[in-house]
């Protein structure tokens, strides 16, 4: 009786969720907590932790396809990143990604806090239409990404028959080196949207609806309402959607390797793609590069998480 | 002003579904329409033959790809649940490493982890098998159900647990028949998503799975495409029939992750 007498007044007041459970009173409680994790800890280590492991141990070394499958390959230091870093294609890459994930999370971003916004107030069928949205996250990307591709197809795509009508000439939207990186980018856009309107719509429901009366009171319109209640007070919501934008971008490959595959002449080929392709995109697989790139786009990941994570941190001070 | 809010959206969603639509539409095309010029807007004059020729011949893809998601279910819940119920109940504290470490798997590219999966089953033979790819697959999922287990069972009252115990029920009697049935909507959930990742799963299937004869539906579209660039209404039709499972779950899912969300506060 009197643990529970304790836990209800712990309960009281706050969210059950972020109360901590009275631990191990009894000497063996901390073995079966063990016991009950150890799947966990042991499918982290063996599916996670080895296939990184393996994954640096191939980027120091020199894996020729006979090495790999023989296990006996040279030994070569940094030699990897080195001919990664100093190659004409790293530049091109690193430029690709870049463009690719800014541009995709910045409009990811903006479009799903607009649509966020618009469905905040609740109308006949909205949460129908928001369902709806969700569907170009939920189909498979194969699915997505062969559907823009005919969409986008030169010859009988239904964006050139569409622009024919206002005379525009015919757009070589995936065959053309300047046009290929912005259509795999507008897709990726199209599939981002919905993760940004969900997570952004879940924190729009967290601004107190006192704050929008008052502002109403003191006479604020609908712009002011926004610049100086909606997206202060979305900060940290907005903070943690970019930064996971950032992430999954980072690692496309899906989209882009179905419908470009990195072409024509590398004009859509970003980081990831390039790993993809060295490893298994040719007929000749090439994993020690790949590994390098693998591990660098890891690295460029990680700094982001540690950039939000003081970012976060200096919030809190101030 | 409801009313014009309403039309708006309609007009949004219509926007964004267009891609969905333009799919339909060109899975039940007739081949000798399918380079009309200006393209056929609505399929007056629909023609199964895509259709046909889909499950005609990228039935057994759809079979693994069932069986792998089936599979990937399994795995992860197996693996999930019990964590999840340790560090919602068992190991209060101490449990910030696991936290990290598993946002930290989501940093990791699947190329990576592709590379590492290659790397190992070359030495074990687990190439082009469909447990090799059932593993593989599970990396997607199995992250974000222990984050979903632990959030939503240390909602579930201590009372409630105790009570139990005080009946004389060990921990893994407490966890079989009080925890996870309590949990139902939150297995149900992540049984969703795991199941749709795995479906959806491209980039295994085209590095662990490239050169076996039990493909899943994914690699089968993208062959498809490769072979096939003249019947883009029997690819469409495949990719319609692919993108049914996302529909069961946008359906059924909505009233679980929001069952999910409501059950996770309890009112006391």
């Amino acid at each position: 009786m009197a643990l529970i007498r304790t836990d209800a007044v712990a309960t009281g007041g706050r969210p059950t969720a972020k109360v901590s459970p009275a631990p191990g009173r009894r000497p063996s409680g901390r073995w079966t907590a063990l016991a009950f994790l150890a799947p966990l800890v042991v499918y982290l280590l063996v599916f996670y932790a080895y296939p990184l492991y393996r994954n640096i141990e191939l980027s120091v070394h020199d894996y020729t396809p006979r090495a790999f499958v023989q296990g006996d390959p040279e030994f070569t230091g940094l030699d990897n990143y080195r001919a990664v870093l100093s190659d004409d294609a790293f530049l091109a890459a690193l430029r690709n990604t870049a463009l690719f994930t800014l541009v995709s999370i910045a409009f990811q971003y903006a479009l799903g806090l607009a649509l966020a916004v618009f469905f905040q107030r609740g109308f006949r069928l909205s949460a129908v239409l928001r369902a709806m949205f969700l569907v170009p996250w939920l189909l498979p990307l194969i699915v997505s990404a062969s559907t823009w591709s005919w969409m986008l197809n030169s010859d009988n795509g239904i964006v050139n028959a569409f622009l024919r009508a206002f005379g525009i000439g015919q757009i070589n939207w995936l065959t053309s080196p300047g046009t290929a990186l912005l259509s795999v980018t507008v897709a990726n856009i199209w599939l981002g949207i919905p993760f940004n309107l969900v997570i952004l719509y879940a924190g729009l429901q967290n601004i107190p609806a006192s704050l929008y009366e008052a502002a109403g009171l003191d006479g604020a319109n609908a712009w002011q309402r926004f610049w100086r209640i909606t997206f202060p007070l979305l900060r940290p919501v907005s903070a943690i959607t970019l930064l996971l934008g950032l992430i999954y971008t980072l690692k496309v490959v899906d989209i882009i390797w179905i419908m470009t595959r990195g072409g024509p002449a590398d004009a859509s080929a970003t980081l990831a793609i390039w790993s993809y392709r060295e490893a298994f995109g040719t007929g000749q697989p090439d994993f020690s590069p790949a590994a390098a790139v693998g591990n660098l786009l890891i690295l460029i990941a990680f700094a982001a998480g540690l950039l939000h994570v003081r970012m976060q941190r200096k919030e809190g001070i101030s | 002003m409801s009313r014009w809010r309403t039309a708006v959206g309609v007009v949004l969603t219509g926007v964004m579904l267009f891609p969905v639509y333009w799919m339909v539409n060109v899975s039940l095309t007739r081949t000798g329409d399918m380079r009309a010029d200006p393209p056929h807007w609505f399929p007056w004059d629909p023609t199964f033959e895509g259709y046909a020729a889909a499950l005609g011949q990228q039935l057994p893809a759809l079979a693994t790809s069932l069986f792998i998601g089936l599979g990937t279910v399994a795995l992860t819940l197996l693996v999930a649940l019990p964590a999840g119920y340790a560090l919602a109940k068992l190991l209060p504290r101490g449990t910030g490493a696991i936290d990290f470490l598993l946002l930290v798997t989501q940093m990791i590219p699947a190329v990576v982890m592709a590379m590492g999966f290659y790397a190992i089953y070359i030495r074990l033979g687990m190439l082009n098998t469909v447990a090799g790819l059932i593993v593989a697959d599970s990396t997607l999922a199995v992250p974000f159900a222990v984050l979903l287990f632990r959030a939503f069972m240390a909602g579930i009252p201590r009372e409630i647990m105790a009570a139990a115990q005080i009946d004389g029920a060990g921990t893994w009697r407490t966890f079989r028949s009080v925890v996870l049935p309590l949990s139902r909507n939150s297995v149900i959930t992540v049984s969703l998503f795991a199941f749709l990742w795995a479906w959806s799963d491209f980039i295994f299937a085209s590095t662990l799975n490239r050169s076996s004869d039990t493909i899943p539906v994914t690699l089968g579209i993208f062959r498809y495409i490769g072979n096939n660039t003249t019947q883009w209404n029997a690819i469409m039709a495949t990719a319609v029939i692919a993108s049914v499972p996302a529909a069961f779950l946008l359906v059924l899912a909505q009233r679980y992750i929001a069952a999910g969300v409501t059950a996770g506060a309890v009112k006391d």
